[in-house]
């Protein structure tokens, strides 16, 4: 009996579905990113619902992004923080080889992405409150919805990219005094690419949708 | 031993396989933008669209934040639920979609 006790022993050790030590062979703390942004990718997704829903619901949707300077703004924020998260991948790859002092640079190069994305987006909301008359209340189409949904869903991703501003700052400064580990850097590049992949649904779902020349 | 694992982990992606990534994804905004003022009906351009945001995505994930590499457990615990939930936000489409028929005439 006893010996039947510890094969089966062996056998939760051994297999990845019945428990063991680290079924996923991550550390902690990159699990519990993972978790935060699963969670944080059905809330992205239920505004980015409710978006389409109001749109498909309200025949005189207002479409009032032209090309310039709607679309050319949102397309180079879209190359922004594409490229911060490329510079995001070199600053981990840095980490995972031990050189500290290349990786911060690699971190404040993310955060000049991410900060351009704000300057940038902030402009295009002021173009629309000033130029289009449109706020989170009311605009001149009528359809109140419009202003609401997309300052809900921009102003969240906004946020996001500044609270990952905040969050790359902390880390940076860290790793050049010789605080934090690689794994602390490459779990803040976990969230700073999931803040990416939000607006590669926001874009072409808000704006692109909405292009008018 | 630690270090060991690490560089084992991160075998498969190298730097010329991010810069490759990164430039698709550049590829595939640019096709998004041109799309968007070509005459296509609405719903064409509308799956077109998502369809093409979530190759991107999908690109992010596995290779930026490096699914790719990690075991088949953690995909398996986070992303079938992830993507069943989002289908279930469908759920709505119909009645978003007879609600104009429903408004008495102004």
């Amino acid at each position: 009996m006893s010996s039947e006790a510890m094969s089966s022993q062996a056998g939760v050790a051994t297999s990845v579905w019945a428990g063991g030590r680290s079924p996923y062979a991550t550390n902690s703390k990159k699990f519990g990113m993972w978790l935060f942004i699963i969670s944080d990718a059905l809330t992205f997704s239920a505004l980015l619902f409710a978006y389409t829903y109001s749109r498909v619901s309200n025949p005189n949707w207002p479409t009032p992004f032209h090309f310039s300077p709607s679309i050319i703004f949102s397309t180079i924020m879209t190359f922004c923080l594409l490229s911060s998260s490329l510079t995001m991948v070199m600053a981990v790859h840095s980490m995972n080889h031990g050189n500290r002092k290349a990786a911060g640079g690699w971190i404040f190069a993310t955060m000049a992405g991410g900060a351009a994305f704000v300057v940038l987006h902030l402009t295009e909301w002021l173009n629309l409150i000033n130029n289009e008359h449109v706020t989170a209340f009311g605009n001149p189409w009528g359809v109140p919805l419009f202003g609401g949904t997309f300052f809900a869903l921009t102003g969240l991703h906004m946020t996001h990219v500044v609270i990952g501003l905040i969050y790359l700052f902390i880390i940076a400064q860290g790793i050049l005094r010789g605080k934090f580990k690689a794994e602390d850097v490459e779990v803040s590049g976990l969230y700073w690419h999931f803040v990416d992949l939000v607006w590669m649904f926001i874009f072409p779902l808000v704006y692109l949708m909405s292009a008018r020349i | 031993m630690s270090n060991h694992t690490e560089e084992a982990l991160h075998v498969g992606a190298t730097i010329g396989t991010f810069a490759k990534v990164w430039i698709t994804l550049l590829a595939l905004t640019l096709g998004e933008v041109l799309l968007a003022y070509e005459q296509v009906p609405t719903m064409i351009m509308l799956t077109v669209l998502i369809g093409l945001s979530i190759i991107k995505a999908a690109l992010i994930i596995a290779y930026f934040m490096h699914l790719k590499f990690e075991r088949l457990s953690l995909f398996l615990t986070l992303f079938p639920m992830l993507i069943f939930c989002i289908v279930l936000m469908l759920i709505f489409l119909g009645d978003a979609a007879r609600l104009p028929h429903m408004r008495p005439p102004v």
